[in-house]
């Protein structure tokens, strides 16, 4: 079996997002990681490869550093890297980003595709679908496991309220939750053949049955008309009360409000 | 991408979710907001409803907003799958070529949004909590043709730390996914009616049409946090499981729910579908009270949309005080119970 997984390096958002002084996002400060979802994801491909035996090939489209997640992945036990970067693949949306990467698996044989189910910065949620339908292929979004049976996977696919067990026919696109499982630590000897390992790179010219119309910046729908860091409701009163005054505090304020 | 023939676009699309032919919230609440954008651009509000054995729920959607319904049903389209929802609902779009289409960000819409949008060539905007009918680009640049009447799509990026507002300026539909628990739904008018469009695009299982197994419940009797009045929301500050009691009568007493941040779930005090926040719930509750919560901007982004913030927290630093509207710095176990004993004197 081939599995393709497809990771994004993004900004560590949980752990400390760092601000400039007026107030801004300090992205320099901030540390690159995995994105979870797809780190999910890496595991459960490997935890296939491990149980049935698979060749898993990551896939990441980024800037050059990219690389990065790419041997993180190979050293936790991925066989193959390939990172597409070009200057023209550049400030790309969900459906411009979805079409490279379509693009690039084009060239690969695979049974299965395994996405996270949404990136840390972006948390769109889009690009596993979307990069299904480029393919023609179906999709199960939100899997909480996977399993193999003969030629179909066997998805858990969770909702709100409780989940659907779907089985679909490979080849086939699965988005992972990072509820999925805990990924794997990167091994030593895993480290060590990682940067022994070489990564394909492919730019434009390698992606295949894709028009430049629908690449980069200027292949994307969407466009930003304004961004900015997020402009937080002014605070309100703020007073230090001990607990009787401030039981009559709260109480005088929610009559005023007509609350009670 | 290809430029379209973008004047044909007309009229403001809801995909209305439902499940076991029960419609979701989140339909009523785009319809709301889609009879505001309706009304800035002189259109109206088409709903397109896909199911099986669906047309009772059409009069529904008239109540709430709707002034055309479009039924597709289909026995393909009884539980949820992709594959055969994005076919009705791309149909629909080629079709009757609506200039909006309005989808729930919910793990179903989350998954037919972008399907869709692939297929009919258009962009998709994620998990938006602000819509309006504006200019694209937003301020005139020299050289560049200004267009008006352009969705502006506002989200948050990077887990609520910025947001970015977006416009689809040459393809037709503009869509975009809409956080449940942000637009309003409007007071139901009743006996409204809609025209009601019947429309069956036909349905051929092949490979993409995947196999429903098994349907699992998850059955909680507890309310639904995002339709609560009043949230009495509890965080790391409460120090353990047990003194969510205390929250507890606090809720009983005036009318509210207990609801709770994310450090509330990884300590397994609290169950996942209580959590509020940028991984949780959005809710907007009348009242919401944040006892023992910090405020990290991933849970702010869940909750500062409350008319009434009461904060209680000993820490006078924590950010929950720069959106509060009341904030106490004080010890929430002496002043929660001492404020239930003191409602229970004026409520009832």
């Amino acid at each position: 079996m081939k599995i393709v997984v497809c990771v994004k390096q993004v900004p560590d958002t949980k752990g400390g997002v760092k601000f400039n002084p007026d107030g801004t996002l300090d992205r320099g400060a901030m540390l690159t990681i995995m994105n979870p979802d797809d780190k999910a994801g890496l595991e459960a491909a490997l935890r296939l490869k491990d149980e049935y035996g698979a060749e898993v090939t990551v896939l990441t489209m980024g800037l050059p550093k990219a690389e990065d997640v790419l041997r993180e992945a190979m050293a936790m036990g991925a066989d193959k890297g390939i990172l597409v970067t070009d200057r023209v693949l550049g400030g790309a949306d969900t459906w411009a980003t979805s079409t490279t990467l379509a693009g690039a698996i084009r060239n690969i044989d695979y049974d299965l595709i395994i996405t996270g189910r949404q990136a840390i910065d972006g948390d769109t949620a889009q690009v596993g679908p979307q990069i299904s339908e480029h393919l023609d292929i179906p999709v199960i979004s939100y899997a909480n496991s996977i399993k193999i049976e003969g030629d179909s996977v066997v998805v858990q696919r969770q909702y709100d309220d409780g989940y659907h067990m779907v089985k679909a026919q490979m080849p086939c696109l699965v988005t992972a939750l990072s509820e999925l499982n805990d990924p794997r630590y990167m091994t030593p000897g895993g480290i060590f053949d990682a940067f022994e390992k070489e990564i394909t790179v492919w730019g434009r010219a390698d992606l295949k049955d894709v028009d430049d119309s629908n690449l980069g910046l200027a292949g994307s729908p969407t466009k930003i008309a304004k961004a900015s860091d997020k402009v937080r409701k002014g605070a309100g009163e703020k007073v230090a009360l001990e607990a009787d005054e401030a039981v009559t505090y709260i109480m005088d304020k929610l009559k005023e409000k007509h609350v009670i | 991408m290809n430029k379209m023939g973008l004047e044909e676009y007309k009229g403001v699309y809801v995909f209305a979710q439902q499940v076991d032919n029960e419609l979701s919230g989140i339909a009523f609440e785009l319809l709301g907001k889609a009879k505001e954008l309706a009304a800035d651009l002189s259109t109206d509000v088409t709903a397109v409803l896909i199911g099986s054995g669906v047309k009772g729920l059409t009069d529904q959607l008239a109540e709430y907003g709707a002034d055309k319904v479009i039924v597709v049903d289909d026995p393909e389209l009884k539980d949820y799958r992709t594959e055969p929802y994005a076919h009705a609902l791309s149909s629909v779009i080629n079709e009757y070529k609506p200039e909006i289409v309005l989808v729930g960000a919910t793990a179903i819409g989350r998954d037919l949004g972008p399907r869709v949008s692939a297929r009919v060539a258009t962009g998709l905007t994620a998990d938006c909590t602000v819509l309006e009918i504006g200019d694209f680009p937003i301020n005139p640049i020299p050289n560049q043709e200004q267009k008006h009447n352009q969705l502006l799509m506002t989200r948050p990026a990077f887990g609520g730390n910025t947001i970015a507002t977006i416009a689809c300026p040459d393809n037709r539909p503009q869509m975009a996914t809409v956080r449940p628990g942000v637009m309003q739904k409007i007071e139901p008018v009743a006996g409204a009616k809609a025209e009601v469009i019947e429309y069956n695009p036909g349905f051929t299982p092949d490979n993409k049409y995947v196999e429903i197994l098994e349907i699992v419940k998850e059955v909680s009797d507890v309310v639904d946090i995002m339709d609560a009045k009043i949230l009495v929301s509890g965080g790391r500050g409460m120090g353990s499981k047990e003194n969510f009691k205390m929250l507890q009568d606090l809720a009983d007493v005036i009318g509210g729910t207990v609801s709770c941040s994310r450090a509330v779930v990884d300590n397994g005090w609290m169950p996942k579908e209580m959590q509020v926040g940028q991984t949780g719930k959005t809710v907007r509750p009348n009242v919401y009270f944040a006892i023992g919560i910090s405020g990290a901007i991933q849970h702010t982004a869940g909750m500062e949309e409350s008319d009434i913030i009461v904060a209680i927290n000993k820490d006078d630093t924590a950010p929950i005080f720069d959106v509060a509207d009341y904030g106490i710095v004080g010890d929430l176990n002496k002043i929660v119970p001492k404020l239930t004993e003191a409602l229970k004197t004026v409520v009832k």
